[in-house]
């Protein structure tokens, strides 16, 4: 495993980043250079470009762009994190129940996370958090509330196809109950690809909450979220480069380290499609 | 005829899933806190105004009665009145249809045309440079957020450049609607100037909306094309001697593109979904700015409407990738 | 005269994650022209990749360590061989349903195979004439009816997954037999079937090929199947060929004591099944000597030690052994 890790450079390079941002997000406050700034202002130093004393520049308010985004580092893991274990939460459970079984409430429940397909995800996650108003959890709760049936439909999948392997049907013939063999027998067998589907699933998630934060559908201001930053830099466009760029970097990188790290876990934890050579 | 039966099939699981999205976002727009005749009527108007509007909306009565008339409504075509607009919801979805269509046409057919051929040669040139770029820009195609790449757009070709217009559909009035599609219309008019002006326009929300989609295709492509090149009947031919270049461009490739495909009907279901946060950037007058300004407002007609709309292009889209699919494979026949 | 096909000294190895695995090391054998040779050995012996090399099919991450491949008195080694594959080698592969392509007919990829490599077809022919088309279509109906299968015309416009696994194998011997190649390569082809068409398969490829004075060169890893269809046989082991005898020699006169032990090993009627004691040394440290003396119960200081030649203790009979007397006389 470690020597797959040091030659695979794309799952290297994702596991870097991830730990950057974890880093950035626990450390925020020593890392940066005006901790006051999430939330206090300095209108005199309204638009600065970057420099030694503002290294990412300052924005309309005259806070420090750095400062403000090592903070929403902490934003953007606690809502990707947050959102996608709801999801997981939502999501693991009906695709195994559906799998397992396979009466009417399987296809029922199938059909309904077919529905929620149906509709983009960011369409419905914007009418979900526009009804519930500007806040973190209502976030939260519009993201899980549609991203969820990614993770029924995988784990739905994969159980149907161990459901007749020959260990699965030994646990049932020897007595253990739907739950157990569900859990302690199923649940093991597919957990990489629920893995792998969350970590990808987490850079889905922070690239839709960062859509809702830049149309105002998510943390009210001052909070530094990485998207509403980006909105509010729109207006000051053609000069003040560098106040969209830093934020929208962050998001980039971030975004790029959780797929690539999700891409990596694939071909290492699945050796039925595990590259060639 | 089992090509038929597989389409008819599907085609009936369409009006249970409609009629679930149709609860879905009726639950959804009916929990809003705010309340719609009140938004409408205005802040300070008086109570009986408001509860005149309640009534003539429908709004007053109980939840299941009103799902119940709008259900029975909109398979009548009536998707009721905007409330903000004050026009039926369906005229208003008509008339923007034709702005989100061109765009989204644009983007995919761009995205299409530059990601098919970069993914298959990444693939048959493994390892090289081209390949190595290919897939750098690919993977950051994936994790861009759109607004933000349209900004850094605008910024470079429209406010340094000055080559493109920061937002908008068109200078003043657009062709005389024959389609809909500015382009289109201004080329059937002879219109050369329109023409180059609404492709202007065009440019940046479509290359917004492009570069992701096309990151996505030359994704699947690529591997699709590995792993048809890994597959049993790759060797046979190899080892029977075909020339290789038969076996490529008749055999390989035929097989990997059916599995594109698929993604490009996906693609294109996920293109219309972005177009919500591109058109907003861009002041594009589509569907997806439409949208946004009724979830803004409140416009609970105009929300289910668009939703149960875009539901049902990607509905149909799915149906229609599928039964492509089942024609292109003769397995699936 | 040159002997048909001459393998001198092949080594191939492949270039793993955990390091290089050397498949083959130092292979010799000889094939006559007109016979069947078995290659017969365990899974992992090297047989499917030796008969690749011979096809110069061989993976990107094979490395030939040296040695030579002599067709004819040509070394295929030193020339690419792609204009010799399929027209004068042809293969049959052990899997008859991945090898279709599935989205084109069967008679598709008949007549694919045709425009490119039918005998009709001059060297560096452009086009398909209208002639030659007729004549190709002509040969592979009658290719089909050679196989016995019903109704080829009805059978041509069919797709691959509307075969049986039999029909499909017959279409594979049919296609490899159409170029009219002087070798046939089939690796493992009856191993993917219904045990009760295996024998049906095997009949029919002995007969065609010796109608057609093709040789065939058959991998695998059944003695039975070997016995039934093949004149002679080279059994491999670890990536070495430790015997090679005429058919009836093999099975009632085994010099090497691996041979004899396997021999022992099948099922007879009355007698208890008997394993080879140890296991198939790993072809990423193979031991020294003698590859099976581990195993060997005539094993001697000597075979731990030095690399064995071939020995020809009877005319034809070639043994890798340093005890090659008969078995199971010690």
């Amino acid at each position: 495993m470690l020597r797959r890790l040091s030659r695979d450079r794309a799952l290297l390079t994702g596991l870097v980043i991830v730990t950057l941002l974890v880093l950035a997000a626990i450390f925020a406050a020593p890392l940066s250079n005006f901790p006051g700034h999430v939330t206090g202002f300095d209108p005199s130093q309204r638009l600065r470009p970057p420099g030694e004393t503002y290294w990412l520049g300052t924005d309309r308010m005259g806070a420090d762009i750095y400062s403000r985004l090592l903070f929403g580092a902490r934003l953007t893991i606690l809502i990707s994190v947050s959102a996608t274990a709801v999801a997981v939460l939502i999501g693991v459970p009906m695709g195994l129940v559906a799998g397992y079984y396979d009466r009417w409430f399987s296809d029922l429940m199938m059909r309904v996370s077919d529905v929620f397909l149906a509709v983009p995800q960011i369409v419905l996650a914007i009418a979900i958090a526009q009804t519930l108003g500007p806040a973190i959890q209502n976030v939260i709760l519009a993201l899980s509330a549609t991203y969820w049936p990614f993770w029924t439909r995988v784990v739905y999948a994969e159980t149907r196809s161990l459901r007749n392997e020959v260990f699965i049907e030994a646990a049932i013939a020897m007595g253990a109950s739907p739950l157990r063999v569900m859990v302690l027998h199923v649940l093991p067998s597919i957990a990489s690809s629920i893995i792998v589907r969350t970590t990808i699933g987490m850079g889905a998630t922070i690239l839709a909450a960062a859509s809702l934060g830049f149309l105002g559908l998510g943390a009210p201001p001052p909070t530094p979220e990485w998207g509403r930053m980006i909105a509010e830099s729109r207006e000051f466009l053609p000069q003040a480069w560098w106040y969209a760029t830093a934020p929208g970097l962050a998001i980039l990188l971030v975004v790029m380290g959780f797929n690539l790290l999700g891409d990596g876990l694939r071909d290492t934890l699945d050796p039925r499609i595990r590259r060639g050579s | 005829m089992r090509l038929l039966a597989l389409a008819l099939r599907r085609c009936l699981w369409m009006p249970p899933t409609l009629l679930g999205l149709t609860l879905i976002v009726f639950s959804v727009s009916h929990i809003i806190p705010a309340d719609p005749a009140r938004v409408l009527a205005g802040e300070n108007a008086p109570y009986e105004q408001v509860e005149a509007l309640r009534r003539k909306f429908g709004l007053d009565k109980p939840l299941p009665e009103q799902f119940v008339h709008y259900v029975s409504d909109v398979v009548h075509g009536n998707m009721g009145i905007s409330l903000y607009t004050q026009r039926p919801v369906a005229d208003d979805l008509v008339e923007r249809l034709p702005a989100t269509v061109e765009l989204a046409l644009f983007a995919i057919v761009l995205a299409v045309l530059l990601g098919l051929p970069l993914g298959v040669v990444s693939a048959l040139r493994r390892n090289s440079l081209l390949d190595h770029v290919v897939r750098v820009i690919t993977i950051a195609g994936l994790a861009m957020a759109a607004f933000w790449l349209a900004m850094l757009l605008q910024l470079l070709f429209s406010m340094h450049l000055n080559l493109t217009p920061v937002q908008g559909r068109i200078n003043g009035w657009g062709p005389d609607p024959i389609t809909g599609f500015y382009t289109l219309d201004a080329l059937i008019r002879g219109d050369g100037e329109t023409f180059f002006t609404a492709l202007r326009y065009l440019t940046l929300p479509m290359l917004t909306l492009a570069i992701p989609a096309m990151a996505t295709i030359v994704r699947f492509t690529r591997a699709g094309v590995l792993n048809v090149m890994r597959s049993q009947f790759v060797f046979y031919q190899a080892a029977m001697g075909l020339p290789r270049r038969v076996v490529i461009w008749k055999y390989i490739l035929r097989a990997a593109l059916i599995g594109t495909l698929t993604q490009i009907g996906l693609v294109f279901g996920n293109l219309l979904a972005g177009a919500v946060v591109v058109e907003t950037v861009f002041s594009w007058p589509g569907l997806g700015t439409y949208a946004y300004n009724s979830i803004l407002q409140s416009d609970y007609n105009a929300i289910m409407g668009f939703t149960l709309f875009t539901g049902s292009v990607f509905i149909g889209m799915n149906l229609l990738v599928d039964i492509a699919q089942a024609v292109l494979d003769p397995r699936g026949r | 005269m040159t002997t048909f096909l001459e393998v001198r000294d092949l080594s191939v190895a492949f270039a793993t994650e955990n390091g290089m695995a050397r498949v083959l090391d130092a292979v010799s054998f000889g094939m006559r022209a007109g016979e069947i040779m078995g290659l017969v050995g365990e899974s992992g012996c090297g047989k499917t990749t030796l008969a690749r090399a011979v096809l110069g099919v061989l993976p990107e991450t094979a490395v030939i360590g040296g040695g030579r491949i002599l067709f004819e008195g040509a070394d295929l080694l030193a020339t690419d061989t792609q204009a010799l594959r399929g027209r004068v080698i042809t293969f049959i592969p052990q899997d008859p349903f991945g090898s279709f392509s599935p989205l084109f007919t069967v008679g598709d990829q008949m007549r694919e195979l045709m425009r490119w490599k039918s005998p009709d077809r001059a060297r560096d022919e452009r086009g398909y004439a209208a002639g030659r088309r007729r004549s190709d279509t002509s040969r592979i109906l009658a290719a089909l009816r050679d196989v016995q299968l019903p109704d080829p015309e009805r059978l041509l416009r069919k797709f691959p997954h509307e075969l049986s696994g039999g029909q499909r194998q017959r279409v594979m011997i049919a296609m490899a037999l159409l170029p009219e190649p002087r070798l046939v390569i089939a690796d493992e082809p009856t191993t993917a079937l219904d045990v009760t068409i295996q024998a049906q398969i095997l009949k029919l490829l002995r007969r065609l090929a010796s109608d057609r004075g093709a040789s065939v060169l058959f991998t695998t890893h059944d003695l039975g199947t070997a016995w039934e269809i093949c004149d002679r046989v080279t059994v491999m082991y670890a990536g070495q060929e430790a015997e090679t005898a005429d058919v009836v020699d093999f099975f009632a006169r085994p010099r090497h004591p691996y041979t004899g032990m396997l021999l022992a090993s099948l099922p007879t009627q009355g007698a208890a099944l008997r394993g080879i004691p140890g296991d198939v040394p790993s072809p990423f440290a193979p031991p020294p000597g003698c590859r099976f003396h581990p195993r060997c119960p005539r094993a001697a200081e000597v075979c731990a030690q030095a690399q064995i030649a071939s020995a020809e203790p009877a005319p034809g009979h070639h043994v890798r052994c340093h005890h090659p007397h008969l078995w199971p006389a010690t």
